[in-house]
């Protein structure tokens, strides 16, 4: 239950990673993490703790103020295609289709229309949205705006999929559906995952590995194997693995609250 | 509206005040209001005159030249001013100042300086439509969603794609809202300028017509006027309604 629970070789390594927001504010120092292959990593902790900066860090979405983000042993400078990111607020166009959204990655990247509009509308399909091509964004639920969010970001192949609490912004029901249909999904697409929540109980029911981040400046505290293997299907949240395990990340998270 | 409970179309409200106009017009209660009827008839005579066509064209080719200046201008400006923050900071209380103050006062300055000519009235109309575009354009430039610009940037968008599919469609609703209060602006530089210059197209025509009294001439002139400001407004609107399904989202 330490940081040696990676069995298989690391794809992302973080090495000493630092951020000072200018004007002084410490948001992470110092954090060493390795990201195993193919397994769904989450990065636990309360609100403001600097685990989405963390996250933008290694998506090259912001400058690190120290340290580095190795990608199979290539330094990080910058937003790469070997990683897709999925959104807190979804970040679709409002002014065009889900189709269009669904492909804007590809279309970035100049694929041609015929091309990445395929690609598109079978991750449309593999998302459940199938009939929704050419709805605009505004008209689907918040649930549906996030399956756009996560069939956009596997259009564009990407080994490693960054989720930045990507179901925060939708009600309960909704949410538990979402972390469903997303353990089935990377069951097919065989994804590195690096999932950022402040939800113990989402934490332990989508992961493999939770890192869990103190407050500010934060630091890996500990990294723990959530696996469920042996629990099966619907029971998951009622088993005794699944409670104990809510338990005792409530019990470590609970002593750096006020 | 409704009146004892039942619905009155908005006609109504036109009509109304058309027919109490008519009424003082025909027992001369006023010497400056002619009856509306005969305002009408005046409108469809002067349609036709050679002078008023004559005034039109060379009111339309200073408003339209004016309002491309503004235009361009106005969304380069903004667009910089909402970009980068030192010019923001060097030209904002000065597109404040301008967007509020009563620019009239300017427009004997600009006589003085680029005489009594067409290119006075261009200017005017410019300096009248252009600050309201370019705070609007800036408005919508930084309004953007920072997430937008990072989806794009995590995807590998190249800087001119990124202008031209995410920022330009981001603030284009802002950017319209500008144009429709600037064309309007506008409308109102063209007119002032040529009533103070008093020699040129339209202006001309009302300083003829209120020395004159010929005051059917004169209230024709100032209804095409109003019907062409609210036709280009609507104009804009429709432009905007058009592209309602923004709201959704922001």
């Amino acid at each position: 239950m330490t940081a040696n629970v990676v069995e298989t070789s690391p794809v992302v390594e973080v090495k000493g990673i630092s951020k000072t927001y200018p004007g002084g504010v410490e948001a992470i120092k110092n954090i060493d993490l390795q990201i195993p292959k193919g397994k769904l990593t989450t990065l636990l902790g309360p609100s403001g703790c600097g685990k989405t900066t963390l996250l933008k860090i290694i998506a090259g979405l912001l400058p690190q103020s120290g340290g580095e983000v190795l990608i199979g042993n290539t330094p990080v400078h910058g937003p790469g295609p070997e990683r897709a990111f999925v959104f807190q607020d979804f970040a679709l166009l409002p002014w065009a289709s889900v189709l269009r959204n669904v492909s804007f990655g590809l279309e970035l990247r100049k694929v041609p229309k015929e091309e990445r509009h395929e690609v598109a509308r079978k991750y449309i399909k593999e998302v459940g949205l199938e009939g929704f091509e050419d709805a605009y964004p505004h008209e689907l639920s918040g649930g549906m705006r996030q399956r756009v969010g996560l069939a956009r970001a596997l259009t564009v192949d990407s080994d490693i999929l960054l989720m930045d609490e990507p179901f925060a912004s939708v009600d309960e029901q909704t949410r538990r559906k979402l972390q469903d249909d997303l353990l089935q999904l990377l069951e097919v697409e065989k994804k590195t995952v690096i999932f950022v929540t402040h939800s113990i109980e989402e934490a332990v029911y989508v992961s493999d590995h939770v890192a869990l981040l103190g407050p500010r400046p934060s630091t890996i505290m500990r990294v723990i194997d959530t696996r469920l293997e042996n629990v099966q299907g619907e029971d998951i949240r009622r088993s005794k693995r699944y409670l104990d395990l809510v338990e005792d990340l409530w019990q470590i998270l609970k002593q750096y609250l006020v | 509206m409704k009146i004892f409970g039942k619905k009155i179309p908005m006609v109504f409200a036109l009509l109304f005040w058309v027919v109490i106009w008519e009424i003082i017009g025909r027992v001369q209660l006023l010497f400056l209001i002619p009856p509306f009827t005969e305002v009408l008839k005046s409108v469809w005579e002067l349609l036709f005159t050679g002078k008023f066509q004559a005034a039109v064209l060379i009111s339309l080719q200073s408003f339209l030249m004016g309002m491309g200046l503004a235009v361009v201008v106005g969304i380069v400006l903004g667009s910089l001013m909402g970009r980068i923050k030192a010019l923001d900071d060097l030209l904002g209380m000065w597109v404040n100042v301008f967007v509020s103050a009563p620019l009239t006062a300017i427009i004997p300055a600009l006589m003085v300086i680029l005489g009594f000519g067409q290119t006075t009235v261009v200017v005017s109309v410019t300096l009248f439509a252009v600050w309201i575009i370019t705070l609007d354009t800036r408005a919508g430039v930084k309004n953007i969603s920072r997430s937008l610009v990072e989806m794009s940037r995590s995807f590998g968008a190249s800087k001119w794609d990124m202008y031209r599919k995410v920022i330009f469609w981001s603030a284009l609703p802002e950017v319209l809202a500008g144009l429709r209060l600037g064309f309007i602006r506008g409308v109102r530089g063209v007119v002032v300028g040529q009533l103070l210059i008093a020699i040129v197209g339209l202006g001309e025509l009302f300083e003829l017509y209120s020395r004159n009294f010929l005051m059917d001439h004169f209230w024709a002139l100032i209804i095409l006027i109003f019907i062409f400001a609210y036709a280009i407004s609507e104009l804009i609107n429709r432009l905007e309604q058009r592209l309602e399904y923004y709201a959704g989202q922001r």
